[in-house]
């Protein structure tokens, strides 16, 4: 069981990589728990400088952009 | 090694294609479609073939090279180089780092927090936060394509001139009581990560991704500007616009800072109404303190500043860099 956390304050960015998170690991068909973490008191405590971030059992994978499904799949299953 | 060989054929390519695109475009507008030249028809489609591709081009090239050049660049590094920086030489080099780092709007309130906690002073952090959205690729390009290099070039050392400046006066005031008290207390927990090393491929990667993911973005904004740029071509401005905005008016740069500050827009999507403005007979510096106020103030971006500012130092910073704008506004429809 993989944590998943989604690092963004709602901006177009931060809600494109959570739906493609989102597919990402319904079509790897992993067992994961995604979470999304809007507020900034929250999300300053894993030392975020841009957002949206991809964190992977609290280790942040993406940062400062949007990754495609593919890309996501691939950190998924590594 | 054939990621080496692309970028410089593609731009032997660029290169033969933009010298080229006036006479293509004469080519198409007076032979293919065989219209008579001087009228205003043929005079606005021949601006309209030839402006397009040409800013088009541009956009690509340097969203491309700043891209390249951006992947050297991130925000954790530039915290690094700002910790503990003093004032002045901290505020011009937040600044032409604020030009350089990659950035997006919605990242503005991590990036403020982060900076204030690793000990960038506030003014300093001000000056990141004024030139990064402000001093853009896009905004400097587009003036370059439609006004020339020196309003480009202009537009460029006001920006970075009130970046410095509002930055140093609001170091200078120490406000840092006015920051919310939660921000102070934070402490991350998170340690950090080595940077990821790029190679020159994965570089180049970057910058294609850029140019897509920008060009792709924008492009829309550039056809409708010129489009209506070249519908307006040679029309002999209207009075009521001139008399508003005026040159003789001494409240036009007030009044267009007043209207564009609610306004909120990115850099591309403000430049077809600032070609309109400027057809129109609006002067450049009246225009461009439209254009800054819009690009560098928003009432959006202060709601979300509310978060981590108080009321007084969100009214201080509206009101510098405002104040900045102006005395840009009038020192340029004064010098041209």
């Amino acid at each position: 069981m993989k944590t998943i956390k989604i690092l963004g304050s709602g901006c177009a960015k931060c809600k494109t990589l959570y739906q493609n998170t989102l597919e990402a690991v319904k079509q790897t068909g992993i067992e994961a728990e995604v979470i999304k973490i809007e507020d900034f008191q929250e999300m300053m405590k894993y030392n975020v400088l841009t957002t949206p971030v991809l964190m992977i059992d609290d280790k942040a994978v993406i940062k400062g952009r949007v990754a495609d499904i593919a890309e996501i799949k691939t950190l998924l299953t590594h | 090694m054939k990621t080496f060989i692309f970028p410089f054929s593609a731009l032997a390519v660029w290169i033969l294609i933009y010298f080229n695109l006036q006479v293509s475009a004469d080519f198409l507008v007076l032979s293919v479609l065989n219209l008579e030249p001087g009228t205003h028809l043929t005079e606005s489609l021949r601006f309209f073939v030839f402006e397009v591709p040409k800013v088009l081009m541009l956009l690509v090239l340097i969203i491309f090279g700043v891209g390249i050049i951006r992947s050297y660049f991130s925000a954790e590094k530039t915290r690094k180089a700002l910790e503990g920086k003093s004032t002045f030489a901290g505020n011009i080099m937040a600044s032409l780092l604020g030009i350089v780092t990659p950035f997006c709007s919605c990242s503005a309130i991590p990036l403020f927090i982060g900076f204030i906690e690793a000990g960038v002073p506030l003014g300093v952090t001000f000056s990141f936060l004024i030139a990064a959205p402000m001093i853009n690729e896009v905004a400097v390009i587009l003036l370059f394509g439609l006004f020339g290099w020196k309003i480009a070039l202009i537009y460029v050392s006001t920006g970075l001139f009130i970046a410095i400046l509002a930055g140093w006066i609001i170091g200078k005031l120490r406000l840092e009581h006015f920051v919310a008290d939660w921000v102070y207390k934070i402490k991350s927990e998170g340690s950090e990560e080595p940077e990821e090393q790029l190679s020159f491929d994965q570089r180049v990667r970057v910058g294609l991704d850029s140019v897509k993911e920008i060009v792709g973005k924008v492009w829309i904004y550039i056809v409708i500007g010129v489009g209506v740029g070249a519908a307006v071509h040679g029309f002999v401005p209207e009075k009521m616009m001139a008399d508003l905005m005026g040159q003789n008016a001494w409240y036009s740069v007030p009044l267009s800072v007043l209207i564009g500050v609610p306004l909120y827009s990115n850099a591309a999507g403000i430049i077809p109404i600032v070609s309109v403005l400027i057809e129109k007979g609006v002067p450049m510096g009246t225009a461009l303190a439209f254009m800054m106020s819009v690009i560098a103030l928003s009432l959006p971006e202060m709601i979300i500043l509310k978060k981590v500012l108080k009321l007084p130092l969100i009214f201080i910073f509206a009101g510098i860099v405002a104040t900045g704008i102006m005395i840009v506004g009038f020192l340029f429809n004064w010098i041209m």
